[in-house]
């Protein structure tokens, strides 16, 4: 055999197809921030009258009144916080506690399927849970578990009134089970994702199921269940069709979770048909701010991840 | 047979695979045995099998007895939480927490049997990683991370991790074998220091590093224990063509 000849023919001067292709694909990527911008700029402007006539008073304001036109966003930033704190409270423990049943006990024959299931729930419309929620959960909610609570929580300011089972309870409870296949999955992920040399640390060191996955699992893999967390959070935070099914409707604060509420997202929906003039503006208004909690929330969660991240260099052996 | 460590008998499988063949090993107290052999003759499997490590790999099975002190390791009193911390082990790759710092990685085990007092933890620090033969290069920076340091302090700091929890016998799993040559000398000087306290089984396919550090020598092939001895022997003068042929190099 002679000297080895060069095995990749000589390249090519890029032809203009190859131009259009690079040009094609730019355009497309960077038409994400023009839909962004689009997005803000048509809210903000719409949003404009609304704006000028409550200012910074629309956000602490807590009246909703469309007949003598005073328009307050308070109710519903404390709708919205209310019943994703509830879903977050309870989806996260139960989503974590099924990520670690299927990610470290769970044979792999079970495993398969229940992670399977896990997923299609994450897919399954809102609306169908609202349904679900309205004509399954609801009675459940209203005759036994509110109930219950009552009897044992009746002295705080949280389960004041009766239980009717249109109420913030109901709508917390629904969001954490839409948030929880989201949470359960990802976090699945993340618990797998970490290296079996990490549990036989643990276990060598005479470490138990549950303090192996406390030190070698679920501390490996915090920023992938964080952020898993956050993303849930984030679905709880815009949830529209469920909450505006569960919820009640009723502008105004109460601490009770008894009575109805609303949210951001559940007011939009509910309103935006009729309104008109100040109050459409209005409603735009409080898109926005929805829009800007959103968005705050996930930066905080990337904030979070990254300084996670950074804790635990990627580069040493063994990792 | 006797030691610190008799196996009987000892069989173990992965599903199907029959990876340890009928295995009779007595592990000397206060030496260092070495098991050599072949890639995938069940070496691992064997060391794993002496602090029920075999058993957490899905479809893994183990038959026969493994005797610690002369009490069966498998014995329905016996729990495998227990005999861990009898039994410490070092992997083949280095395996620090990365979410740890050097501390707290040290006193990792530890921490898991409830040992809060800060004095204490301190002096076991300091006790451990001189053991390892790391004081000296991290006592400065032992909040840095577990994984900030290079892979040959990393498998002496989970050797120090090992040791921490005072166990009786320490398994080491080709422990060098992701390690350069000096990282590998520090280790092997260490171990023969380690020696007078402990119990050590050390797993290798290098065979200059079984001549160099190890009292006894266990040789197998294919899942069975061809010849067992003094290491002089073993490389000397062994009885079985078969170790011959090892050692020499002609096949392997």
């Amino acid at each position: 055999m002679g000297p080895s000849k060069p095995t990749k023919s000589p390249r090519r001067p890029p032809s203009d197809w190859d131009r259009l292709f690079e040009l094609g694909v730019m355009a497309v990527g960077l038409s994400t921030l023009v839909l962004v911008w689009a997005l803000v700029a048509k809210m903000a402007l719409d949003a404009l009258p609304s704006m000028e006539r409550f200012g910074p008073g629309f956000l602490t304001g807590v009246v909703w009144d469309p007949t003598k036109e005073v328009f307050g966003a308070l109710p519903f930033i404390f709708g919205t916080l209310l019943t994703s704190g509830i879903a977050f409270i309870i989806g996260v423990p139960l989503s974590i506690g099924i990520a670690i049943y299927l990610s470290e006990l769970a044979p792999p024959w079970v495993r398969g399927p229940l992670s399977f299931v896990v997923e299609l729930l994450a897919a399954v419309p809102s609306v169908i849970y609202g349904l679900w929620a309205m004509y399954a959960l609801r009675p459940v909610i209203a005759n036994d578990i509110e109930p219950f609570f009552k009897s044992v929580l009746g002295w705080t300011p949280l389960f004041q009134g009766n239980a009717v089972g249109l109420d913030k309870f109901t709508a917390g409870i629904i969001l954490a089970i839409m948030i929880i296949p989201t949470i359960a999955s990802v976090s699945k992920e993340a618990m797998r994702a970490v290296p079996d040399t990490q549990r036989e640390a643990a276990l060598s060191l005479g470490a138990t199921s549950y303090e192996t996955t406390r030190i070698a699992v679920l501390s490996y893999a915090r920023s992938g269940i964080f952020g898993a967390c956050i993303l849930g959070l984030g679905r709880a935070l815009g949830e529209t069709m469920a909450v505006t099914m569960t919820i009640g409707n009723a502008n105004r604060i109460s601490w009770s979770l008894l009575d109805p509420g609303q949210t951001m997202a559940s007011l939009i929906a509910n309103n935006w048909g009729e309104a008109q003039g100040i109050q459409l503006s209005a409603l735009i208004e409080v898109g926005l701010v929805l829009f800007f909690v959103a968005l705050l929330v996930n930066l905080f969660a990337r904030l979070m991840v990254g300084r996670v991240l950074k804790a635990v260099p990627s580069t040493g052996v063994g990792l | 047979m006797e030691g610190k460590i008799v196996t009987e008998g000892l069989n173990a499988y992965f599903g199907e695979v029959h990876a340890v063949k009928n295995v009779g090993l007595g592990i000397k107290q206060n030496a260092i045995t070495a098991i050599i052999g072949p890639s995938g003759c069940g070496k691992s499997t064997l060391i794993r099998c002496m602090n029920r490590m075999h058993e957490v790999v899905r479809g893994a099975r183990v038959k026969g007895k493994v005797l610690l002190d002369g009490k069966d390791i498998y014995g329905p009193a016996t729990s495998p939480v227990m005999v861990r911390t009898k039994v410490g082990m070092v992997f083949q790759k280095p395996n620090p927490f990365p979410t740890m710092n050097i501390y707290d990685n040290v006193v990792a085990g530890l921490r898991l049997n409830g040992e809060r007092d800060w004095k204490k933890l301190d002096t076991v620090v300091e006790r451990s990683l001189k053991l390892a033969a790391l004081w000296d290069e991290v006592k400065d920076h032992l909040d840095a991370s577990g994984v900030s340091i290079s892979g040959g302090q990393q498998q002496r700091l989970c050797i120090a991790r090992a040791l921490a929890v005072q166990p009786e016998v320490l398994l080491l799993d080709e422990p060098c074998s992701a390690l350069d040559p000096i990282a590998t000398a520090k280790i092997e000087d260490l171990l023969f220091d380690l020696k007078d306290k402990y119990t050590i089984v050390i797993v290798t396919h290098n065979m200059q590093q079984a001549a160099r550090i190890s009292d006894h020598t266990a040789f197998m092939y294919l899942g069975e224990l061809v010849e067992y001895g003094d290491t002089k022997k073993i490389f000397e003068n062994p009885d079985k063509e078969l170790t011959e042929k090892y050692i020499t190099g002609r096949f392997g």
